[in-house]
């Protein structure tokens, strides 16, 4: 494998690693404040639809991608209610909100374009252009360095460096903040938030917020970035994805980084099968390369590779004393 | 998909088979969906011209989920709808169990064959279609590399990829193929996403020209070539439209026709295995304004010269499925 190839090999990587990373990020704010939040996959469909939708009629990405985040909140706040303040199944509701956008996004698409639930192709500024890092093109020449900054780092839609910076922030918001280990306590032990006084609902459903905005973001980069529309079921699965990420970065925002990185990567390799088979002399199958996720998932689950802990409050909704 | 919409779908089997009255014809489209700017909407086109020329309605249903396949020939067959069209070769099993207990019905399966008494099978020689484009292929790249990118790894798209091969490699024995399946699940056959990426893929291989075989994920396909500059091939239906000037052709598959003609023949129509190939205009390749200027005179001559050589029996291109084998690509 030349170095070129490794360039490209990464380059896809990063892309296929953002929408996962920006969802597995959404999931982690919500998970630990003790929502768990399988619907993720859900809420990035409706972001893709309605960021597309909107783009298309406005000519405006930004207005597409104010309602993809919008439609993604909608369906936050939805299942905030359903959990937080009527206490109901997390699950469940994370289920309902998953059918709820793969059925409502083709029905509204239709009715609005008639074009069998996709919304017209996106053209000029209706897209999130590719952004030329300065400087890209006198670096480029330089051996090594060149192509890597050039091809690498530079070139990718301002919502892929919005989501790795969004990485170190949510580490620093965690870790670093009042709000952040209120947040984290919330997911632990709400009965101790509550009698320092702060509100475990409130709590909650900033949480939840915070997710609906993410996973906007991440639907909207997969409609108006990777690609110019939106079609039925095009999140392909992805949000379950990022939750089997959460879950082997064991709910911490670095290991969310690297574990998304790692999925990508797993994601470039299924296209490249002629780099496998000259790496390692024999054919893989892509689909190996496709179900590794979710096997290492397992394998991390099964205790195999260090432990994976949920927040202890996790799916329990919180009901004070009586 | 999912219990929801299975209890949607059948709410919607049963409201359509509320008034059942005449011998309406009836069309089933399969998982891709209604308007899939392919397969299922050239299907529905087909019926629409039967409708309008005649003046008569149809019955329609889009399945959400495999489970609604058994079910909704059964509620079409007892509410008196003859013939039954239904498109795509995931019927077949489905249709073969049901065909026997609606001997009154005729059936029509496009895409499959189906060996019954009152069922007629469309089957389509999409690897003559695919050996022309293969032609127009490898007549237009530039780097002697072409791609061809599937949706769910199944016989049938590897015939689509095999008649492709052996058309490209006859016009240019030196040729490379590049060839990937996008998935085996049937949401291969909506990732967009991931057709892009294995666009991308295989331009850094050296491909110019790329052919997609992939219903929805067709588009992101189309989109990244556009965009990347190179050509691509559209399928089943026309797509040159797409992006004008970018698309090289389409590979036509007439499911419009075999659609009309079926609901034209209406009930009692000639049973049995019917082939549509380029001899009878069942396949081909798509030529409109869209894409006028990139092909050239030379290279319509060379595939219109193939046409007529596989029309008349001269040119005998190879079918996977009949052998599951493939001379010119290794999968």
């Amino acid at each position: 494998m030349d170095y070129m190839t490794l360039i490209q090999l990464l380059d896809s990587t990063v892309r296929l690693a953002t929408p996962l990373l920006l969802a597995c990020l959404a999931g982690l704010f919500s998970e630990r404040a003790g929502i768990f939040d399988i619907g993720l996959d859900g809420k990035m469909l409706a972001a893709a639809f309605f960021s597309a939708a909107i783009a298309a009629m406005s000519g405006n990405v930004w207005l597409g991608l104010l309602a993809g985040i919008a439609a993604s909140l909608a369906l936050s706040l939805l299942h905030g209610l359903a959990s937080i303040t009527f206490r109901g199944n997390q699950l469940i509701s994370g289920v309902a909100i998953n059918f709820l956008a793969a059925g409502l996004t083709v029905l509204i698409a239709q009715d609005w374009f008639q074009q069998g639930g996709r919304t017209p192709s996106l053209i000029g500024g209706a897209r999130f252009n590719p952004i030329t890092l300065p400087f890209a093109d006198t670096i480029e020449p330089m051996p090594i360095i060149g192509p890597l900054y050039a091809e690498l780092i530079s070139g990718h839609s301002i919502l892929v460096y919005a989501a790795f910076a969004a990485v170190p922030l949510t580490w620093w918001l965690l870790y670093r903040t009042r709000f952040g280990l209120r947040l984290r306590a919330v997911g632990e032990n709400p009965a101790a938030v509550d009698t320092a006084g702060v509100s475990v609902i409130g709590l909650r459903y900033a949480a939840v917020c915070i997710c609906g905005v993410l996973c906007g973001i991440a639907g909207a980069y997969l409609s108006t970035a990777l690609q110019a529309g939106f079609i039925k079921d095009m999140s392909a699965g992805r949000g379950y994805i990022a939750l089997a990420a959460l879950i082997f970065a064991k709910w911490r925002p670095w290991y969310a980084l690297w574990a998304t990185l790692l999925f990508g990567l797993f994601g470039a390799l299924e296209t490249r099968p002629d780099v496998i088979e000259a790496l390692i002399g024999i054919k893989v199958q892509g689909q190996l390369l496709g179900a590794l996720p979710y096997v290492m998932t397992v394998i991390i689950l099964a205790g195999f590779v260090g432990k994976a802990i949920p927040p202890r409050a996790g799916g329990e909704p919180y009901v004070k004393e009586r | 998909m999912t219990l929801m919409t299975k209890f949607l779908g059948a709410a919607a089997v049963t409201a359509l088979t509320a008034g059942a009255a005449l011998a309406e014809p009836a069309l089933i489209f399969d998982l891709g969906g209604k308007f899939d700017k392919s397969f299922n909407e050239a299907a529905f086109s087909g019926a629409q011209r039967w409708a309008e020329e005649t003046g008569e309605t149809f019955r329609e249903i889009e399945l959400q989920s495999e489970a609604q396949r058994e079910q909704a020939l059964r509620r079409f067959a007892e509410a008196g709808s003859n013939p039954i069209v239904m498109t795509g070769f995931a019927f077949g099993d489905a249709l073969g169990q049901v065909a026997g207990d609606y001997p009154e019905t005729d059936f029509v399966i496009i895409g499959m064959v189906v060996d019954a008494p009152n069922v007629r099978s469309v089957v389509f020689n999409e690897h003559e279609g695919s050996y022309l484009v293969g032609i127009m292929a490898a007549m237009a790249s530039k780097s002697n590399t072409v791609g061809f990118i599937g949706g769910m790894d199944i016989p049938l798209i590897r015939k689509f990829a095999c008649g492709y091969a052996q058309g490209v490699l006859a016009a240019n024995p030196d040729a490379t193929i590049v060839a990937n399946m996008t998935g085996t699940t049937p949401s291969a056959w909506n990732d967009p996403v991931k057709g892009s990426e294995l666009t991308k893929a295989q331009i850094s291989q050296g491909a110019d020209v790329i052919y997609a075989a992939a219903g929805g994920t067709g588009v992101g396909v189309l989109q990244t070539a556009a965009d990347e500059g190179i050509l691509s091939i559209g399928v089943d239906s026309n797509q040159n439209y797409m992006h004008p000037g970018k698309v090289l052709t389409s590979m036509l598959k007439r499911v419009d026709n075999a659609v009309y003609q079926a609901m034209k023949d209406g009930p009692g129509m000639e049973k049995g295995f019917n082939v549509m190939g380029i001899a009878n205009g069942g396949v081909g390749y798509a030529m409109d304004e869209f894409n006028k200027d990139i092909v050239s005179a030379d290279m319509k001559a060379v595939v219109d010269e193939a046409s007529a050589q596989i029309a008349d029996g001269t040119l005998m291109v190879h079918d996977y499925m009949s052998d599951d084998t493939c001379p010119a690509l290794s999968f």
